[in-house]
């Protein structure tokens, strides 16, 4: 029943099965979350710390509320207002933290690899909560469990991957996750924020023409443009991506059937999606985050068996 | 699974859940205050059987069943991860008697997650048991059956399991 990894670092270094597994025990999980009394004492002898090195709103959240409904003790740490400020250094701070007796780490950090240092440093069970631009295991899982629900199946699922694909860590874990998982990607976007040969590295799909990937997908997974992380021009501005890229009522009109639309959060409205398409009927987003939680108590739940 | 013995057959076994479903019946006959429960995944098969019979003495008559899962809820996580299966509860149960039904009665551990899997869905007016075997002098928490099928004496080494399928049957064997 176990997870073939002990910890979490990316969906790269899942099995399909070790995926199965997860977004199995997140439905059990999900009908959890409806009971008058929405907690299970499964990880009631399991100390998490929530180590943020970066800022989040849904993502941490979510971590927090899963471990509360799994009955863990939590402790939060964002770097802001920590010893990080003093110069403490990743690994001190963590073990520090360790050494008060916990036993799994949820971590984001701006550091592409910074999870997976640590894992090799440090004896409790990690959790990748986005790190750099390299993975965000977490969110690929509930976008494939969100899809799931809606399609009824991964296996054939035709999944467009839409904007900053360069830059973002939720379209590599997806790519990664819709591959093991036998979707179908397409990733669309300005040329300039998808990396060249992405195709034949990945297996998947590119179309620049946004309306032909319109066309083409089940689901629309639209990311954010991620300006924090660009450190060049990329396009010229907001506008223009928005009038060449951005999800509005008009494009999805003209594919004359109904698409599904997604969102990691948070949303920059009116450049990736128009708030006529991200508070209508085709938009899953508020379901991803609902199923955030589900999805996460099973990511705990199944990795705390091995500490 | 050398040295098996079998403890129900087909016809036994059904004639012990048509005895168990009618002492149900007497109980609680008409069912307005009562609901009935399946824990998963083994004791499932058994309601499944049992509300099957029931449903087909009183037809249109509503009975409320569900089913539990105990999982999340088990004292043995540290040491095994379980697959979870399907809870289904479509009714409140709220100041009503429940009844839970399992397939193998033995330490009592499973009983006792069940009940903690139970309160977390509201405070039921009064909780009863129905197993189909009842294995004595192995209880490790105070638990016991208010309906049983059969009791049987039993070693530590040895398991009991209730087989479904086309001859459904009871079996006792040596584990070790």
């Amino acid at each position: 029943m176990q997870l073939s990894t002990r910890h979490l670092l990316g969906i790269r270094d899942l099995e399909p099965q070790d995926v199965q597994k997860i977004l199995d025990t997140a439905q059990q999980f999900k009908e959890v979350l409806q009971r008058p009394i929405k907690k299970v004492p499964s990880l009631r002898d399991i100390t998490i710390v929530n180590l943020f090195y970066e800022n989040s709103t849904r993502t941490r959240i979510s971590f927090e509320l899963a471990e509360k409904r799994l009955s863990a003790d939590t402790i939060n740490f964002t770097a802001s207002g920590s010893s990080v400020s003093k110069g403490e250094t990743l690994l001190d701070t963590v073990n520090n933290i360790l050494s008060m007796k916990v036993d799994m780490v949820v971590m984001r950090h701006s550091a592409t690899g910074a999870p997976h240092f640590l894992s090799k440093r440090v004896p409790a069970v990690i959790v990748n909560a986005g790190d750099g631009i390299n993975e965000h295991p977490t969110q690929a899982l509930l976008d494939a469990f969100t899809i799931r629900e809606k399609l009824g199946t991964l296996e054939g699922a035709r999944v467009a991957i839409i904007g900053d694909i360069m830059h973002s860590r939720v379209a590599l874990s997806n790519i990664y996750l819709m591959r093991k998982m036998g979707a179908e990607v397409m990733l669309s976007g300005p040329p300039t924020l998808i990396p060249r040969h992405i195709e034949e590295a990945f297996n998947v799909r590119v179309e620049y023409d946004i309306d032909k990937a319109l066309a083409w997908c089940d689901v629309a997974n639209v990311l954010r443009i991620q300006l924090e992380r660009q450190n060049q021009v990329l396009f010229s501005t907001l506008r223009e991506y928005s009038q060449a890229y951005g999800i509005n009522r008009r494009r999805l009109d003209k594919v004359g059937r109904p698409i599904h639309v997604m969102h990691p959060g948070p949303i920059n409205r009116g450049v990736e999606l128009d708030s006529d398409v991200a508070d209508s009927g085709h938009s899953l987003i508020l379901g991803q985050v609902e199923n955030g939680v589900a999805v996460r108590m099973a990511v705990l739940y199944l990795l705390s068996g091995k500490s | 699974m050398q040295d098996q013995t079998t403890i129900m057959d087909k016809a036994q076994l059904e004639l012990t859940l048509k005895r168990l479903a009618h002492q149900l019946i007497e109980n609680h006959h008409p069912f307005n205050d009562t609901c009935f429960i399946g824990i998963q995944p083994r004791g499932v098969p058994v309601s499944d059987f049992m509300i099957d019979y029931i449903r087909g003495l009183y037809p249109g008559l509503p009975i409320d069943y569900g089913k539990l899962d105990i999982t999340f809820y088990r004292d043995d996580i540290r040491e095994r991860l379980h697959v979870p299966s399907e809870t289904n509860l479509p009714f409140s149960i709220e100041n009503r008697k429940v009844v839970l039904i399992d397939d193998v009665l033995y330490t009592g551990r499973t009983i006792r997650a069940a009940l903690d899997a139970l309160l977390d869905n509201g405070r039921p007016s009064k909780v009863e048991l129905c197993v189909v075997v009842d294995r004595l002098f192995s209880r490790q928490l105070p638990i016991h059956p208010d309906y049983c099928g059969r009791s049987i004496d039993s070693i530590v080494t040895q398991k009991v399991k209730l087989i479904w399928g086309d001859h459904p049957h009871v079996i006792l064997y040596d584990a070790a």
